[in-house]
């Protein structure tokens, strides 16, 4: 056991920790038996503090690594620590896909059901979670095997739960069967954020994936100009060459860190007209590999980096479909305070699942990625939190990491009864984070 | 915790009183710090301070009483400002000093003593358990008010820029101690400053600015999580120029009053 430095993706706030590395589910309970304040990490994906315990103990995922062999019914058994990049390398070639990925293959399977995380069809076929037949937790109380069907409670409160309740262990998941490794995309470019929001609206139901990246710098009658993709998998009677292979590693890499200051309104903007203009104004059943469609920035390793050394935020929320002048509301906050955003996620997500801390409610999302620095940034993220509010949406726990705490019973009315479950299995608040401390979901 | 913009929620004041520490204190409040101990000299002038950091957002304050004439005390004070938050403290700012007038004290052995206690020795002794706790903690920051007299000593007021300069240089070293603890230290360079500090000295500066400007720039800086914060920012070149002035020439341009 080491002590070590942890840090979130979006690498702003770093904290000290002791790290233990367990291979096996008895030793993830011994550790626990020690009583210590204590908090599971994945690959560290998670832009905020969720992984990372100042004084505490992190407790590493990544040596509880068997993967099984996937089933003829497409299901497969994996350790917490697997990821997402190391099951596709094996489940493509058999004709295989996870059932739902985030924008990066670099993220463990403990971490996918506590972050809960969501994809490109979410409108579809809702979070990771829902695929998650069963799994094993550790908790201060014991280990339970927990699924939709024994102890329904504890399984929900785990899936969104940021590792509160306690350490995944290894999961069991139901594939998605693919018949080639290309996705057929239809690109769509459009000139303003109305014009996008109606045509998901419209025909987003046609797709199994769909995503539109928003330009939150243009102001006027362009405001939110974006570009729509929307896939399905391309079956083995589309193509003429069906192909089966496994994703391939980044090739490229950033090596250090870059200047603070690189990704500015003057460079951002200038990256946005560059990424607008490249994309065709229709272009229809385009085939694309899995990775490049899923997966864009796994192409560049440490890719975060190149926001220099204060790092960035990643804001996302959610609001319902009724609530969707909140997206232009924001969008128009943004463009106006000439804080530099990336092109943003804008997407649409279909019903929530039973978790009671769950992100996803049906509605809108949208998320951005913004370089630390802007003397205006922490205010108007302020003022997106009210506006998010009045709209009954909420910010994604998984990419925060300066929500104020007073703001997350409002988000998350449901809390009391995660914290219910929680204090049962739980009743001295062991598992926490610098996250929980933060947003004071948990003591201490 | 502190968040990504370096905006605590814990918060102790070594020095709390004081005018700056008060702006700062307002500016932390006004953003996530809800918990704050303010400790100083004056009991009534903390719960001042105190009601008015409640004012503007603090849920929870307490008060410390110390004098900064004596070090011994200086551990005892920090100990209770930590037991005092109770969750883990996210920023402490140290806001110690004495400018004192030098024409008066340069002969008084007991007023030299003083000015090396306030402005150095009691701030050290404190750092010391303030850098203790926090790197056990794996977590913190600190931020040491300086002042930009300490980038080079001034004759007319050798005994504060000294002083200063003696506690600025060590925390310079402090804070490359604190490399992969979790923990870092931020130093304050404000230049003149209106406040009750200053209010005697009659000469009109250059970049004199007032507390809230200092606040807003401390804000920043604790965003940036820049090593130095000067106050204006414009004074980091000012002063880039100044330190390597010729020696005849930094005198008469710095204190041309003369004596």
């Amino acid at each position: 056991m080491t002590r070590a430095t942890f840090y979130g993706w979006g690498r702003t706030t770093p904290s000290v920790a002791t790290l233990s590395n367990p291979d096996s589910e008895l030793a993830v309970a011994e550790q626990l038996a020690t009583g210590a304040p204590l908090i599971a990490r994945g690959l560290g994906r998670s832009y905020g503090d969720a992984a990372q315990l100042s004084g505490g103990l992190v407790m590493s995922n990544l040596a509880l690594d068997d993967i099984g062999t996937i089933d003829e019914h497409g299901v497969l058994r994996v350790g917490a620590g697997v990821s997402i990049d190391q099951i596709l390398h094996s489940s493509i070639p058999q004709g295989w896909f996870v059932p739902v990925t985030p924008g990066t293959r670099q993220v463990t399977i403990g971490g996918a059901i506590a972050a809960d995380v969501h994809g490109k069809n979410h409108h579809r076929d809702g979070t990771f979670s829902q695929h998650v037949l069963e799994m094993r937790l550790v908790t201060p109380s014991g280990t339970f095997s927990v699924s939709p069907t024994s102890d329904e409670a504890l399984f929900w409160a785990s899936a969104g739960g940021m590792g509160l309740t306690g350490v995944i262990t290894s999961a069991t998941i139901q594939m998605a069967r693919i018949e080639t490794d290309k996705v057929l995309v239809d690109t769509e470019r459009f000139a303003n954020l109305e014009g996008v929001m109606a045509a998901m609206k419209e025909r987003d139901h046609e797709y199994k994936y769909s995503v539109a990246w928003v330009d939150c710098m243009t102001r006027g009658a362009h405001m939110g100009r974006a570009i729509l993709t929307r896939a399905n998998h391309a079956t083995a009677s589309d193509l003429d060459q069906v192909t089966l292979k496994a994703p391939k590693p980044a090739k490229l890499f950033v090596p250090f860190d870059a200047p603070s200051g690189l990704l500015n309104p003057l460079s951002v903007r200038a990256f946005n007209e560059l990424w607008f203009r490249s994309a065709p104004k229709l272009q229809e059943n385009e085939a694309q590999e899995l990775p490049t469609f899923f997966h864009p920035l796994d192409g560049v390793r440490d890719w975060n980096r190149l926001y220099g050394k204060r790092g960035f935020v990643q804001y996302q929320f959610c609001v319902p479909d009724d609530a969707h002048e909140t997206i232009v509301a924001a969008i128009a906050r943004l463009s106006s305070s000439g804080v530099a955003s990336f092109l943003a996620v804008l997407k649409r997500f279909g019903p929530a699942n039973p978790g009671p801390l769950s992100f996803p409610l049906p509605g809108w999302t949208l998320a951005l990625d913004l370089p630390v620095g802007p003397h205006a940034l922490p205010e108007v993220l302020d003022d997106l939190d009210a506006l998010v509010l009045e709209a009954n949406g909420r910010v994604y726990f998984a990419k925060d990491a300066r929500l104020a705490p007073e703001k997350v019973r409002a988000m998350y009315p449901r809390l009391g009864e995660f914290l219910e479950v929680k204090n049962r299995v739980d009743p001295h608040h062991q598992m926490t984070s610098d996250l929980a401390r933060r947003l004071q979901i948990v003591g201490k | 915790m502190d968040n990504a913009f370096g905006q605590p929620q814990n918060v102790v004041v070594l020095g709390g009183s004081s005018d700056i520490a008060r702006a700062i204190t307002k500016k932390l409040c006004a953003a996530r710090a809800h918990t704050v101990v303010l400790a100083g000299r004056n009991q009534e002038l903390l719960d001042v301070a105190a009601a008015e950091a409640q004012e503007y957002g603090a849920t929870k304050t307490d008060t410390v009483v110390f004098d900064a004439n004596d070090a011994s005390n200086a551990k005892r004070a920090v100990s209770e400002g930590f037991e005092k938050v109770g969750d883990p403290v996210d920023l402490v700012v140290v806001a110690i000093g004495l400018l004192g007038d030098q024409l008066a004290m340069e002969d008084d052995a007991d007023a030299v003593t003083s000015m090396v206690m306030v402005n150095f020795a009691w701030p050290v002794v404190a750092l010391a358990e303030v850098r203790r706790r926090l790197v056990a903690q794996g977590s913190g920051r600190i931020l040491v008010i300086s002042s930009v007299a300490s980038v080079r000593v001034r004759r007319s007021m050798y005994l504060y820029s000294g002083t200063k300069a003696g506690l600025d240089r060590l925390c310079d070293g402090l804070a490359d101690s604190l490399e992969g603890t979790g923990v870092s230290l931020q130093l304050l360079r404000p230049g003149v400053v209106r406040s009750r500090m200053t209010q005697h000295q009659n000469e009109k500066v250059p970049f004199t600015t007032g507390v809230n400007e200092v606040a807003e720039n401390v804000m920043r800086g604790l965003a940036s999580g820049d090593r130095v914060i000067w106050s204006p920012p414009a004074l980091r070149y000012v002063f880039a120029v100044l330190r390597h002035l010729p020696r005849p020439l930094w005198r008469k341009v710095m204190d041309n009053e003369n004596r």
